[in-house]
């Protein structure tokens, strides 16, 4: 049994946007015997827009005190994260900290004040990473028991996943991992070349008709190269991706009705897990292409 | 020399043996070319063929070898054996690999058979008409090396020169060594890692290193007036107010350094003279190196200060080039006002483009942390400022908009220009007459082509090729370094110097063996000319791109071997076709035209003949083969030493043995030329502007002969030119000559 | 005064990663990096060296900051390694605090009067009550036509689970000195300066 702490992020609660990722994704480490330990109290990560009202130390003081909070809770071990923001912004923070003495200390003069304090040395993984480099392709592979032949994903790794630290040294410009894990499942991995541009992001909200062009061209490209699903490790590009499709139907002239799954579904699927299990009825767009292998 | 006993050394390997009769291509080398030993082996380059030849020529069956199997290129460590004469016959890079036989295709296989026996005849020929050249040795050569020019490329070249054992002849125009570099306050970093921080100016200690070396003989007021003879004997006057010196050395490193562009023929935007405040970057120096950073009008401390790169270079009125070091010494410069006033110092560089040659962006790097502003943009126009400095008017290129920069001083980082007199690089006419005086000549060499060195393009800096031959100018012997070659900085100036340095020593050394120095290192051979045919037209004295052939009083040529490039130019100028070489000549080359067996008529089978520069064309044509890519079975291949050599006698007889077609692959010539000779293919080209005359005389097309320049690059294209110019060919009745 | 550096020398001290504005090279490679870069007027590399040229009003009231998206590609692809994507976040956050922008700008608005107070009103994110205010901000009207607009997904995300039908969302248990903590970061963030 592999234990982490854990980090879910606001999206991940119950009822929240991301609790289809957040569902599927605890089925997938009871199959593989990872046990994840949620830091108890933690708070908002302060996201990619945080910088805006926050500024840097409140911005970091968020992640840092929930860096405190596991090191009480759970000592130094690797922290997990499933949001792409959560993983990065907590990354961020942590590197500033243990390379600027000067946030060190402000950082911790601040977290004193709600009784906490942190040096540092939690090391803050994406569940990707823990799925390539602690469990491995073979595993990976190995598992699977309902091959997904034939369907045909498109694999949208997305920004903050990608940039700027990047999943276990793959490129930026073309990583294969979500690829090679579409792969790995049996299903077939479409040439995709929208697979690192950005699907606009918090922007979303504030110029939504600006992101939904960026997002309509990403959909666009999956259809185009014959995708029946994509796929992709992040709640913003999910999100961003699925529930604005009826806007940009209505808005761009378009016709889109592509469901928007995460890789933790599609393993658990091919694993064998129902489709309760993949939290395949948490869909908007229902995951029709995937009846098949239910 | 005792008579040559050839042996023909046939390989099958490489498919060679499934693709073609054996046995015929056995009865070509011994029945109808009689060569003695004709032997053949599954796997010629291996240990086994090896020695099968290496026994051969032990037991002095053979004293000449014929090889037939691959490109000449391939396994030349393998074939090396030690005899004067051998030649490659290629049966496969360039007749099996270019030719595509679909099985069964009887007609396909003959003409691939016929291809190769042909090459067979080519090879068989040539080596009977080579002989083993003898060496130019000369009793009285010196192995000294003259550098012209005691600055930093000069200190630098006579101290290696010295280091690696040989004396140095180093001569100085003024008074002191140094040069430049004297005025220098500090210098960049440029090999130094981390490369950030300016160092001490370090030229005293060279100039006491090199004073103090009693391999050195120093001249200072001294310039050199006269310089005759050739490498290994180049015999020299130096003068001084008060006495003459004749000094022999062996070559010759010209590193007379720079002069910087005159600012008062700047455009009047810039400034220049417009307000005191308005300096150039030597006189900044100065200033610095005084401690006085400040204004010139008033004295006032001078904290904002303005540098505009690129004043006068890249601008087609004023230098038409980049000076290569005017970014890296303006940064120095702003880093000086910033180490003078700290936090209150402003520096703003104008730029065109940045260029950090060498290590140099990491300078960079540290400019702008330090504080430095990069405008990329143009000054417009700078006006005095009443209340002193200077308003400079600046289009900012990268926010779009004219904007005026109030500054202490502003900076004319002005470019270098060439110190060394030159030649026009496309004359190869009668410049001079082999005794001229040229009053400021930096060598006045007593050549039949000039004093000077030919210059490079259109502008000032003697030729060197840059990329394949840099410090080789088009004298043998004589190489120039640092910014006398062209605009550099420290670091690339110092080695540049060492590198000269070395080629120089590598040209006493040749010299001294009596064989070529570049790019035909290693040569043996040399050209003469057989004087009673000689008709004193001059063309070989004018012609030679590297100078070597000076004339004698009644107009004939004297070569002067140790000068020569084996370039093979003058062979193919002369119209007597007196000019030979031991192992290559005109008739030698018209030999193996006429060997080549042309169809009838009738036969339907053209044949069109290839003349390939071995130094380009040959190698794409093997890199063709490597591709597999298939070519027409009617090219016959001749290697030429150069395109230079073509001689118009060759497409004649081309012509009257009834090939329908002449191909010439040379480099590319011009500006930006290729040719390792510089000019061969660039007269080649106007030599053939004349074959229209023979081939009407023969009442044949014009178009049947053509020039292309090939790149060695070009093995994916070749097969397209190689196609269009058949196609053109086929286009034509057959050659009315065939069978006469 | 043009290329006057006092407003440099304030970026370059205050603003988040601002000292690496210095180290630009203007390769241009930020700008063809950016997803909307259609809509900014001028491009990071433009905005650094205006800050070098003295443009303190240009580049606070612009609006470019606030299109970032946050993708990080021109963080990846800069040749000079500048931190861009912070660098711009930060010019944005100064041009905040120094109460420039147009407090209308939509992603200012967005970012700073919904998000952050949402987030800090309860410790996490609730994002019922985040749409509620985006949809809201600008009056009872136009947030009824948002959501009408956006009705069908927001069925969807109730009936899939995906939204929380009451937007009123608990404080952590740590709220207090969550609150004081926060409160302590700010104090000293006006105090923070850059290293270099
Ligand atoms: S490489 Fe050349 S010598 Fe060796 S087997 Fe092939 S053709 Fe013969
Ligand atoms: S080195 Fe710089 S300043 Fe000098 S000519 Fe070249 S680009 Fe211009
Ligand atoms: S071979 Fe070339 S270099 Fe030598 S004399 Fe003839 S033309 Fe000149
Ligand atoms: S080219 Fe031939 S004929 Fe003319 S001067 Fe030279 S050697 Fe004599
Ligand atoms: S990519 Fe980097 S160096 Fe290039 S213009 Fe943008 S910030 Fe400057
Ligand atoms: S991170 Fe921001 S500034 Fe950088 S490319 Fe993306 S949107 Fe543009």
């Amino acid at each position: 049994m592999k234990e982490y702490t854990f980090f879910p992020g606001c999206s991940s609660e119950h009822n929240a946007s991301a609790a289809n990722m957040e569902n599927s994704i605890q089925s997938m480490c009871r199959i593989l015997g990872i046990q994840l330990n949620e830091i108890d109290d933690w708070n908002c990560c302060s996201a990619s827009i945080g910088y805006a009202g926050g500024g840097q130390l409140p911005r970091m003081a968020m992640s840092a005190r929930n860096f405190a909070l596991a090191q009480k809770q759970k000592g130094n071990t690797d922290l997990v994260a499933t949001c792409a923001a959560c993983w990065l912004s907590m990354r961020e923070t942590n590197e500033r900290i243990e390379e600027e003495p000067r946030i060190k200390q402000d950082i911790n003069t601040a977290l004193a004040e709600a009784g906490l304090s942190y040096d540092g040395h939690i090391k803050t993984r994406h569940m990707v990473e823990v799925l390539i480099e602690d469990i491995g392709w073979e595993t990976l592979q190995s598992k699977v028991t309902k091959p997904l032949t034939g369907l045909k994903a498109a694999g949208y790794v997305g920004c903050q996943t990608n940039r700027p630290f990047g999943v276990c040294g793959d490129s930026y410009e073309n990583p294969l991992y979500l690829d090679k894990m579409i792969e790995a499942t049996g299903a077939t991995a479409v040439p995709f070349p929208m697979k690192v541009a950005c699907c606009g992001g918090a922007l979303m909200f504030s110029e939504t008709e600006k992101a939904c062009v960026l997002t309509k061209q990403i959909l666009q490209s999956a259809v185009d190269n014959g995708a029946e699903v994509i796929i992709t490790p992040c709640p913003v590009c999910q999100l961003n991706l699925e529930v604005y499709q009826g806007m940009i139907n209505k808005t761009l002239g378009t016709n889109f009705n592509i469901p928007i799954l995460y890789y933790s579904q599609l393993f658990v699927l091919a694993w064998g897990g129902s489709w309760q299990d993949a939290a395949l009825h948490q869909q908007v767009i229902p995951a029709e292409p995937l009846r098949r292998f239910a | 020399m005792e008579p040559k006993k050839i042996g023909c050394y046939i390989c099958t390997g490489c498919g060679i043996g499934d693709a073609l009769d054996l046995k015929a291509l056995k009865a070509i080398a011994s029945k109808e070319q009689k060569i003695p030993v004709v032997k053949d082996h599954a796997l010629l380059c291996g240990a086994e063929g090896v020695a099968m030849i290496q026994k051969d020529l032990d037991e002095g069956a053979v004293n000449a070898v014929i090889i037939a199997a691959c490109s000449h290129r391939e396994k030349s460590a393998e074939f090396r054996f030690d005899i004067d004469l051998m030649d490659r016959v290629d049966l496969r890079d360039k007749c099996l690999w270019v030719q595509d036989v679909k099985d069964g295709d009887e007609t396909a296989e003959e003409d691939r058979q016929m291809m190769a026996e042909d090459y067979l005849r080519l090879g068989s020929i040539k080596i009977k008409k080579m002989n083993v050249p003898d060496p130019f040795l000369h009793s009285e050569g010196s192995k000294d090396v003259l550098v012209v020019g005691g600055g930093l490329a000069g200190l630098t070249a006579a101290r290696d020169i010295a280091k690696a054992g040989y004396q140095a002849v180093l001569v100085e125009k003024s008074d002191v060594l140094g040069g430049k570099m004297n005025a220098m306050f500090k210098v960049t970093p440029d090999n130094k890692p981390p490369y950030r921080d300016l160092a001490d100016n370090f030229i005293g200690s060279l100039i006491s290193e090199v004073e103090a070396d009693n391999r050195i003989k120093i001249f200072k007021n001294a310039t050199v007036t006269k310089t005759s003879g050739q490498p290994g004997q180049f015999d020299l006057i130096i003068k001084n107010a008060t006495s003459t010196k004749e000094v022999r050395v062996g070559s010759i490193v010209v590193t007379t350094g720079f002069d910087l562009y005159d600012p008062t023929k700047l455009p009047s935007s810039l400034g220049y003279g417009a307000s005191p405040d308005v300096v150039t970057s030597a006189e900044f120096e100065k200033m610095a190196k005084e401690g006085k950073i400040v204004r010139k009008s008033d004295g006032q401390p001078a904290k904002r200060v303005a540098f505009a790169l690129c004043a006068g270079q890249r601008d087609k009125e004023h230098l038409d080039y980049c000076s290569g070091a005017c970014c890296i010494y303006s940064m120095k410069q702003a880093l000086y006002v910033i180490d003078q006033y700290g936090a209150d110092a402003s520096t703003y560089l104008v730029y065109q483009e940045i260029r950090t040659p060498g290590q140099m962006e990491d300078f960079y790097r540290k400019v702008q942390e330090e504080g430095g502003v990069f405008i990329k943009g143009d000054v417009t126009a700078v006006a005095g400022n009443p209340k002193g400095g200077v308003v400079v008017k600046v289009n900012d290129h990268l926010i779009r908009a004219h904007e005026s920069l109030d500054v202490d001083l502003l900076v004319l980082a002005t470019g270098m220009v060439s110190t060394v007199d030159t030649l026009d690089p496309n004359s190869p006419s009668p410049v001079g007459t082999g005794r001229d005086e040229l009053p400021g000549s930096i060598l006045n060499l007593q050549y039949r082509q000039g004093p000077s060195l030919p210059r490079l393009g259109t502008n000032d800096f003697p030729d060197s090729h840059f990329i394949c031959f840099p410090y080789e100018t088009r004298r043998t012997g004589i190489y120039v370094a640092g910014p006398a070659r062209r605009p550099m900085g420290i670091a690339a100036t110092m080695t540049d110097a060492s590198g000269a340095a070395l080629k120089a020593i590598q040209a006493v050394e040749a010299v001294a063996l009596g064989v070529g120095v570049h790019p035909r290192s290693g040569d043996l051979s040399f050209p003469s000319y057989r004087a009673e045919g000689c008709t004193q037209c001059k063309r070989c004295t004018e012609e030679c791109p590297f100078g070597a052939i000076n004339e004698d009083d009644k107009g004939n040529p004297l070569f002067n071997p140790a000068r020569c490039r084996r370039c093979s130019t003058c062979m193919g100028a002369c119209p007597q076709k007196i000019i030979s070489f031991a192992n290559y000549s005109v008739d030698m080359i018209s030999t193996m035209i006429k060997e080549i067996e042309i169809p009838e008529e009738d036969e339907e089978k053209p044949r069109i003949l290839v003349f390939a520069c071995t130094n380009d064309a040959v190698p794409a044509l093997d890199m063709m083969g490597r591709l597999r890519s298939p070519i027409s079975p009617y090219i016959r291949i001749i290697p030429l030493r150069c395109m230079g050599s073509l001689s118009l006698v060759w497409i004649a007889d081309a012509m009257s043995k009834g090939f329908d077609g002449v191909l010439l692959m040379g480099c590319r010539h011009g500006d930006n030329y290729q040719c390792h000779n510089v000019r061969g293919s660039a007269l080649a080209e106007i030599r053939l502007s004349k074959v229209s005359e023979t081939l009407q005389r023969l009442k044949l097309e014009s178009n049947r002969v053509k020039m292309v320049e090939v790149n060695i690059m070009d093995a994916e294209t070749l097969p397209g030119v190689i196609g269009d110019f058949v196609e053109q060919i086929s286009n034509l009745n057959p050659n009315p000559y065939k069978g006469f | 005064m043009a290329y006057d550096l006092s407003f440099a020398k304030d970026v370059y001290n205050k603003s988040e990663m601002g000292h690496w504005i210095k180290m630009c090279m203007q390769c241009g490679v930020c700008a063809g990096s950016c997803p909307l870069r259609a809509h900014w007027q001028h491009s990071p590399r433009q905005l650094f060296q205006m800050v070098r040229a003295g443009k303190r009003d240009e580049v606070l009231k612009s609006s470019d900051m606030w299109m970032c998206t946050s993708c990080y590609n021109c963080i990846v692809r800069c040749p000079r390694e500048l931190p861009i994507t912070h660098i711009i976040h930060g010019l944005a956050r100064y041009a905040e605090t120094e109460k420039a922008v147009d407090p209308m700008q939509p992603t200012r608005r967005f970012a700073v009067e919904v998000f952050w107070k949402n987030i800090t009103a309860t410790g996490r994110v609730g994002e019922a009550m985040l749409t509620m205010r985006l949809y809201f901000q600008d009056g009872i009207g136009a947030g009824i036509q948002r959501g009408l607009e956006m009705r069908d997904s927001a069925l969807g995300m109730l009936k899939t689970r995906r939204l929380n039908p009451i937007p009123f969302r608990g404080k952590i248990k740590g709220y207090d000195g969550f609150t004081k903590m926060l409160a302590k970061a700010a104090e000293l963030e006006a105090k923070l300066e850059n290293k270099a």
